[in-house]
């Protein structure tokens, strides 16, 4: 899974500001890297090492800069094969590595999906080839995600495949979808849902409630997602599957999710910046950049989603990072595509939470990087000797105003165009090497 | 006079003196509707196109006839047939048709939003003649207008909206209107044709007929817009009927000199009984009609003020 060869000349990152989500600490101190991981970690910012172990010029000062553990953003849409125009594994790479993501979990729902042994090992050697961080593939759970035959859960996984989702199309079909879970907890194999009631969501396009209304959009209640949510949970209770919801957004599902991690189940949820950082009202005149799925919730969801991250209840944030052409997006609200891109903005937009005092770093960087990674069975998104050297350095003040065309994505469908925004990544190491350097 | 807005595209962006304007000089469309000679000059030499991407008879012709009483040139695209089913776009639609230089688009869509998403796009004024479920201001504007003339004011008035609010644009117009002109609006209805969240607009909401028209001055019927239904919003129509159809019986929950009002085409006994909606006594259906033209001569009237010189009057 090394995308760039193994960094043998050390490197020691001194004067930084350490984010250990494992200690839930923000300490002052020093990194020194060795052959792609992280050799030790020193209390000190200015650890005496002589300079025949690591050369003045293998010696970056971070002037009391944020260090923390790169991002593992799960459920990154790259659109190869079929949608290259949207976004290949070079963009979304260059993209990521901007944002401080050092790793992106894909999503299968390409066009062909990734189904088969042959089209998951196509894109590993596609993100091999080009892709400058850590690209791990999810495959469909079923055959073209169509939700009616399993796909070779034990070959996709051979090929490499961490986990298996057919993202937001939810399998109607609860029997297919119970045999799947059955056969996929024999193999240990992580399934990714998307918690919805597909029926009562059917043709949505916003949140029911006041302002839905007002605008004329059909809308789907949030409690769509919590019945999607007890189903899937109730599936696990009966299969033993390992199940992680990609998104949690709305309030009214959190109680069920707290009942299942009480109740023991193997169950974990992710939610996504779009859902921490917007409501519904941003959509105002009918804008469909903010056209997401699921849809932007109240305010009072969005306050709730941000405190169980908090908490820890839910477990990962995600960027959601779904690239749409600008064709796709001039259309009336209803018909235009859903999604927007995230990778290269996910760290600024979410420091929004950490600058209004709502989220602590060490938390942000538990859901960001350490928490996916643990559900994957990774080593990284640690800050600790022995892991790998995946780190990304920001500067968390920093004031900019998001031009779109300016992000590496070929895609520039971002909410946050024109949005005020504090913190910048300066560099970017995957493995070790550094794979972005800010001008 | 102010009207400080290019396009009309819903009663959200308007003043109550605005709206006051506008009604003030559709009364005098009115009167010059009743005369032999029709005709006013303000949009002489002007071009006004018709898009309806959706299917309309009554408003289509309702604004035909304003725009050519008011001197334009109209054209009306059947927009269903053409373009859209050749995979076109609707922003390529509208620049299309913008290249040709129309000073007027009146525009209908299925979906809410597009009229206004389209309305970016052009040079030329936009009237929003229908968007999906979210708004129909000409409908508004002609509802307030007949009711003005009817009732002598627009304001301090209780108004019943009954029907299917949740599919209806012309109901959130109204809303909106009778709420902005400080009026009592109470919603009638069975709750699974009421939109999510509609506590917050400002009304009253009534699952009861007799007691959503008690007291009632306007009672204003939607139609059961079938074509809308996804199925299942109610159990039958006889039964919709029975507990939501206005008859002579329920109206006498309302006030005894209470207008009925209908925006047309009635289902006669699904939503409305066939000999109330002929009183002449009660129902104003028939005037609502001819309102209709006199408040899109006024709409086009302050628009077309407003209207930018053209480029070769520039030049000139």
């Amino acid at each position: 899974m090394t995308p760039t060869e193994l960094r043998v000349t050390p490197t020691l990152i001194t004067d930084a500001r350490l984010i250990d989500p494992e200690a839930d600490t923000i300490r002052e101190g020093a990194v020194l890297i060795e052959r792609g991981a992280i050799a030790e970690v020193f209390d000190t910012p200015e650890p005496d090492i002589p300079t025949d172990r690591v050369p003045s010029e293998a010696r970056r000062d971070a002037r009391g800069r944020f260090l923390a553990p790169g991002i593992v953003d799960i459920g990154v849409k790259v659109c190869e094969p079929g949608e290259r125009h949207k976004e290949s594994y070079k963009t979304a790479g260059d993209a990521a590595a901007a944002g401080g993501v050092t790793t992106i979990v894909t999503r299968p729902d390409t066009d062909p999906a990734i189904d088969t042994p042959e089209t998951l090992e196509f894109i590993r050697r596609r993100a091999r080839e080009v892709a400058r961080v850590h690209v791990l593939p999810m495959a469909a759970l079923t055959k073209g995600r169509e939700g009616r035959e399993m796909t070779e859960i034990g070959f996709l996984m051979d090929a490499g495949a961490v986990a298996f989702t057919d993202c937001d199309r939810v399998v109607t079909d609860t029997k297919v979808l119970s045999r799947a879970m059955t056969y996929a907890a024999g193999l240990g194999a992580l399934i990714v849902s998307h918690p919805q009631e597909p029926g009562l969501s059917r043709g949505a396009a916003a949140t029911s409630g006041k302002f839905a209304s007002l605008r004329g959009l059909p809308t789907v209640s949030p409690m769509a997602e919590r019945m999607g949510l007890d189903r899937d949970i109730a599936l696990v209770e009966m299969t033993g599957a390992r199940l992680h919801a990609d998104q949690i957004t709305a309030a009214r599902a959190l109680p069920s999710l707290q009942r299942a991690k009480r109740n023991g189940f193997d169950v974990t949820a992710g939610t996504s910046m779009h859902h921490l950082t917007l409501n519904e009202l941003d959509v105002a005149d009918y804008r469909t950049f903010f056209k997401v799925k699921p849809p932007l919730r109240s305010e009072d969801d969005r306050q709730a989603i941000i405190d169980a991250v908090k908490t820890g209840l839910i477990d990962t944030v995600s960027s959601m990072h779904t690239p749409q052409d600008e064709e796709s997006k001039r259309l009336p609200f209803e018909e235009a595509a859903s999604g927007a891109v995230g990778l290269e903005t996910m760290l600024p937009v979410l420091l929004r939470l950490y600058h209004s005092e709502e989220l602590p770093l060490p938390a942000l960087f538990r859901a960001l990087s350490l928490n996916p990674a643990r559900r994957l069975g990774l080593d990284t998104g640690r800050l600790a000797a022995g892991a790998p050297a995946d780190l990304v350095l920001f500067d968390a003040d920093k004031p900019f105003i998001l031009d779109r065309f300016k992000l590496r994505s070929k895609s520039k469908n971002t909410p946050f165009d024109g949005a005020r925004l504090q913190g910048k990544v300066l560099a970017t190491y995957v493995a070790g090497s550094p794979v972005f350097e800010a001008d | 006079m102010r009207f400080d807005h290019r396009h009309l595209l819903g009663i959200e962006a308007l003043r109550p003196d605005e709206i006051a304007t506008l009604l003030d000089l559709a009364d005098r469309y009115v009167t010059l509707g009743r005369q032999q000679e029709k005709h006013a000059s303000l949009l002489a030499g002007r071009t006004q196109i018709n898009m309806f991407f959706e299917a309309s008879t009554r408003t289509q012709a309702s604004f035909e006839l304003a725009g050519k009483r008011m001197g334009a040139d109209v054209m009306s695209m059947p927009m269903q047939a053409s373009s859209i089913k050749k995979g076109e776009t609707l922003i390529d639609t509208a620049l299309t048709l913008n290249a040709m230089h129309p000073d007027l688009l009146v525009v209908r869509h299925p979906h809410s939003g597009a009229v206004a998403l389209l309305s970016q796009k052009v040079n030329c004024a936009v009237i929003n003649a229908g968007d999906g479920r979210h708004e129909h201001p000409t409908q508004a504007l002609l509802d307030a207008l007949t009711i003005r003339r009817r009732k002598g004011r627009l304001h301090r008035l209780t108004v019943a909206i009954c029907g299917d609010i949740a599919h209806s644009r012309v109901a959130r117009s109204n809303i909106l209107l009778l709420h902005k002109m400080e009026n009592r609006v109470r919603l009638v209805g069975p709750p699974t044709l009421m939109p999510a969240g509609i506590e917050d607009f400002g009304v009253e909401v009534t699952h009861d007929m007799a007691r959503g028209l008690e007291g009632a001055d306007v009672v204003m019927m939607l139609r059961l817009q079938r074509e809308r239904m996804d199925g299942g919003f109610i159990p039958s129509e006889r039964e919709y009927y029975h507990r939501y159809g206005l008859d002579a019986e329920k109206l006498a929950a309302a006030k005894e000199d209470a207008i009925v009002m209908h925006p047309g085409p009635m289902n006669r006994g699904v939503e409305i009984d066939g000999t109330l909606a002929d009183d002449i006594n009660r129902s104003v259906i028939q005037e609502q009609v001819e309102m209709g033209v006199a408040v899109r001569m006024a709409a086009m009237d302050v628009l077309a003020r407003n209207l930018r010189a053209r480029p070769s009057e520039v030049m000139a």
